[in-house]
């Protein structure tokens, strides 16, 4: 018999505008959290160090890691993944048509922490120059690339639109 | 107006970017269960016993699997006999991350768990890290099927001793090529569903069909009731053609759970069980004379093969002796190779495969024999180059026969981007002031060998063959469907095929969908890899399209009651030529094309469908010339890359946004082996960079922009002309950095510089000669 007993505990986060509340165990990541329970599996798991960033979410309008994110930690936070900025009705929000108009993705794995990532970035500085692009996308890890068209897609995203909106 | 040549957006993109694709770990089938790895934290050891008590009996395990539970079931495909790689390791693990056992749970963080309680009993055995530890008299043996670690191995071709006796100058070079780790952002993932109706396999895998043919075979069932799907697919780089043992166990363990099985490699599992790539040593004797002009070359290759042989593995250095004379035209060739096992991990393909280590070698060559001539590297490279009416070419190896390129005209068309006197005389500047960093140009003019390719070609990987399979499939309403064995992972495939067939049937590219990954769907296939799905797939689609088209053809011509050879389409009507008033659309000819009484005598229903296996009779040559132009920090060693010039030829572009994507990706991957990657083992054989905390995979401030030209050469084994460019930048980026940081080094006496050029080994450089 096990001698391990399982705990768990209720947690609910404003996922994309919608409560998510779910009982899970205190030790759920919050990127599991995400794709597991709230069953949305853009947010992806590329690595086990917080170095690779395709599971970048912003809570409270702030990018984050998710996989370094406890699930309780988000408890009564705002959680926004790449399938909650698009602008609702299947548009594309700007930093997602930057991607596509300029090629910056191609196997797609990295892209929707890489898209939240850019998203931060342009909320925060609207018109970054080609360092401070390449400087705020250290954390994310894009195999496909080689990054320079991620950075034509976050100039595109800035001189059309910025950020977006979001919930 | 034609698609081909044009930047047409990917289909592939709103479902990435909006997070709607599919990739293997998002799939979440009702009782779903997880499986995880014990994998041996010892490089060798024989095992003595594992206790699985403690993980037997946690809530929500399932089953864990030793040795003795697959006693059923044979070695990894792929393997060599009496080298087999066990599937879970039984007397002896043999590298870390060799699998010792197997847990499925009811989730993951459970089958986590259930891992880390299973207590494996090692005793500890000599082991070989290196291939000089391999090679050392006396060395510790890995497989007892071997006398020594060396697996198999070829003498030189041919003795120019009398060449290099000779020859007005000789010089010697020994260069390694490190080891890397492929790295795709998602790791392996398999999900395997064995129902009373067959065997369904999700896996993150380039070529599905050959994953089919190979998992029925191994458990012995038909194909006909083993279906593999590839869905989304994070990356593969060459990494994902392999034969993970993961796959097999998983489809094992739901066979027996009644239940579907899921495994995602953890990152640190993914770096220590994922094949590395490169891992050769090569030692290199040129003869040539005052002028630069190289008179034989002999080249050792030795392959480092990990603790398993792979089959793909024991081809790399094939293909890099193949490959060894570069784009030159050097007399006398004389290669040499041999694959070595030590107790690491395995060794298969990587972006290249054995032909990147070949462009490193010879063009470290070339500035070496400039370095000793004091001719300009340029000149050495236009004074040794197969001329641009040289082809077809018969190189040393019985494998290449070039048939086409123009490396002179890539060269130049290089150097209308690069201010080369202006860079010289910089460079002589900073030189002079201690204060400056220093400038360092660098060279590659590279060719590969793609495009897999001329029948026998894969055959002797393993695969079924060498061709690419297509179907085009026109539907009622005049939209097509395109079926393609071309398993991409990032490539852009479906757009580029849409382009394609959109220009041969003359049906809107909105109207085309293509379908890949799917072997129940897609009439057999290949897969991709080795730069192949354009030159060789591609060609398919155009092929199959062109059979469809001209059967449409025959359908208008009947329908409006003209000659077949006076029917043209535009604009999604056929006419007849000269007279548009005289039409009928596709959506009416493709409607009637189901229907018997409207069609001409002879003419089948359902006629605008065809398949075909597309063969090639040779390789492709893509061929470049680039430059790269670094600054070295004389403090701490650090290479900052300011510019890269790249000019390809890949033949015919079908989008010039994707392939400038491909060319992008490849020189990163070059670059990062060329300066930041290695993966590295202690002296007993544990890796010291098992994370991406340790193994450094460059992020957007460690690359460069960069400057990107063209010139084409056709190829001519197929009609598009297309030659592949998947492959290229891994292949032309490595010599270019590294003669760059040696030429930025070479005032101090500096010959050579092994990659990875960390800021560690060029500070000692720099430190020695204070």
């Amino acid at each position: 018999m096990s001698t391990i007993e399982t705990h768990t505990t209720r947690v609910t986060v404003t996922v994309n505008g919608r409560e998510v509340s779910e009982e899970v165990e205190p030790r759920t990541l919050l990127v599991h959290f995400l794709r597991e329970q709230a069953r949305l599996t853009g947010t992806h798991v590329g690595c086990d160090t917080s170095n690779c960033g395709a599971c970048t979410v912003l809570i409270d309008d702030e990018a984050a890691k998710s996989c370094t994110v406890l699930a309780v930690q988000a408890n009564g936070h705002k959680v926004t993944t790449v399938e909650g900025v698009g602008n609702g009705s299947g548009g594309f929000s700007p930093v997602q048509e930057g991607f596509r108009q300029e090629h910056g993705l191609q196997c797609g794995y990295c892209t929707p922490g890489m898209i939240m990532a850019c998203t931060a970035l342009l909320a925060e500085n609207p018109r970054p120059n080609e360092h401070q692009i390449r400087e705020a996308l250290e954390g994310n890890l894009c195999r496909c690339t080689g990054y320079e068209t991620i950075v034509r897609a976050v100039q595109w995203a800035a001189t059309n639109g910025g950020a977006g909106e979001w919930a | 107006m034609s698609l081909i040549g044009a930047k047409v957006l990917r289909k592939e993109d709103p479902n990435l970017i909006t997070g709607q694709g599919q990739y293997v770990d998002d799939l979440a089938p009702a009782g779903c269960a997880f499986m995880a790895m014990v994998r041996s934290t010892e490089p060798h050891a024989r095992i003595v016993a594992v206790d699985t008590s403690a993980a037997r009996s946690m809530d929500g395990v399932l089953a864990v699997w030793t040795s003795a539970d697959i006693a059923g079931l044979p070695a990894r495909p792929s393997s060599l006999p009496g080298m087999d790689m066990p599937l879970i390791a039984g007397d002896a693990a043999r590298f870390v991350g060799d699998i010792v056992a197997v847990v499925v749970a009811t989730d993951r963080y459970t089958a986590a768990d259930a891992a880390e309680a299973v207590i494996v009993d090692y005793e500890p055995l000599p082991a070989v890290a290196s291939l000089a530890q391999a090679l050392a008299a006396d060395a510790p043996m890995i497989h007892p099927v071997l006398q020594g670690n060396t697996v198999f191995f070829q003498d030189y071709t041919e003795d120019l001793s009398a060449e290099f006796a000779a020859a007005p100058r000789t010089a010697s070079l020994s260069l390694v090529n490190n080891r890397c780790a492929p790295v795709p952002i998602e790791p392996n993932v398999v999900l395997a569903d064995w129902g009373p109706a067959g065997l369904t396999v999700w896996a993150a895998f380039q070529a599905p069909h050959h994953l089919r043919n190979t998992i029925a075979a191994f458990f012995g069932i038909s194909q006909d009731t083993t279906r593999v799907i590839a869905p989304d697919v994070g990356g593969g780089f060459g990494a994902k053609i392999n034969f993970a043992s993961e796959i097999f166990l998983a489809a094992a363990l739901s066979r027996a759970l009644s239940r579907p099985v899921k495994y995602t490699q953890t990152r640190s599992e993914c770096m220590v069980a994922m094949f590395h790539g490169r891992a050769q040593e090569h030692k290199v004797d040129v003869a040539f004379d005052d002028s630069g002009k190289i008179l034989a070359l002999k080249v050792q290759v030795t392959q480092d093969q990990g603790a398993y042989p792979d089959a793909t593995g024991m081809g790399l250095p094939v293909l890099t002796t193949a490959m060894s004379a570069g784009c030159y035209k050097i007399p006398k060739v004389a290669v040499s190779w041999r694959n070595v096992v030590t107790n690491t991990t395995p060794v298969a393909a990587y972006r290249g495969a054995g032909r990147p280590e070949a462009s490193y070698m010879i063009e470290r060559v070339i500035d070496l024999v400039a370095d000793e001539t004091g001719v300009d590297p340029i000149e050495v490279r236009k004074t040794n180059f197969i001329p641009a009416d040289g082809f077809p070419y018969q190189t040393h190896s019985p494998l290449a026969v070039y048939d086409s390129g123009n490396f002179a005209g890539a060269l130049d068309e290089l150097l209308r981007h690069v201010d080369y006197p202006a860079l010289k005389a910089e460079q002589a500047a900073r030189l002079a002031d201690p204060n400056a960093k220093l400038l360092g140009i660098g060279f590659s003019s590279w060719l590969e060998i793609a495009g897999f390719g001329p029948p026998g070609s894969l055959e002797a990987f393993g695969h079924l063959a060498s061709w690419e399979s297509a179907q085009v499939r026109v539907q009622p309403d005049g939209s097509a469907i395109i079926y393609t064995g071309a398993s991409p992972h990032g490539q852009g495939t479906v757009t580029t095929f849409a382009q394609i067939a959109a220009d041969q049937l003359g049906i809107d590219f909105e109207r085309i969908s293509v379908r890949h990954g799917d072997t129940a769907v897609i009439p057999q296939g290949i897969g991709t890899m080795g730069s192949r799905a354009v030159a060789v797939g591609g060609e398919g689609v155009k092929t199959a399209s062109t059979r469809v088209f001209e059967r449409a053809k025959k359908i208008a011509a009947h329908l409006l009651e003209a000659t077949e050879d006076d029917i043209v389409v535009e604009n999604e009507e056929f006419h007849v030529r000269g007279t548009p008033s005289k039409s009928v659309p596709w959506s009416q000819v493709a409607w009637k094309s189901f229907q018997p009484l409207e069609l001409p005598a002879g003419m089948e229903p359902g006629s605008l469908d065809a398949t075909v296996f597309q063969q090639v009779p040779n390789f492709s040559f893509p061929s470049g010339a680039y430059c790269c132009v670094v600054e070295i920090d004389r403090e701490t060693g650090e290479v900052e890359i300011r510019n890269m010039y790249l000019v390809d030829d890949c033949g015919t572009v079908i989008n010039p946004m994707l392939v400038e994507g491909q060319v992008h990706g490849g020189v990163a991957q070059g670059i990062a082996q060329a300066l930041y990657e290695h993966m590295q083992y202690d002296e007993s054989g544990v890796p010291r960079t098992a994370t991406l905390m340790d193994y450094l995979v460059p992020a957007a401030p460690d690359l460069p922009g960069y400057v990107s030209g063209r010139t084409v050469t056709l190829n001519p084994s197929n009609t598009l002309g297309a030659k592949g460019v998947g492959e290229s930048g891994s292949v032309g980026a490595p010599p270019a950095v590294i003669n760059a940081v040696v030429d930025a080094l070479s005032h101090l006496g500096v010959k050579h510089i092994d990659m990875p050029a960390t800021p560690q080994k060029i500070w000692s450089i720099l430190r020695g000669s204070k």
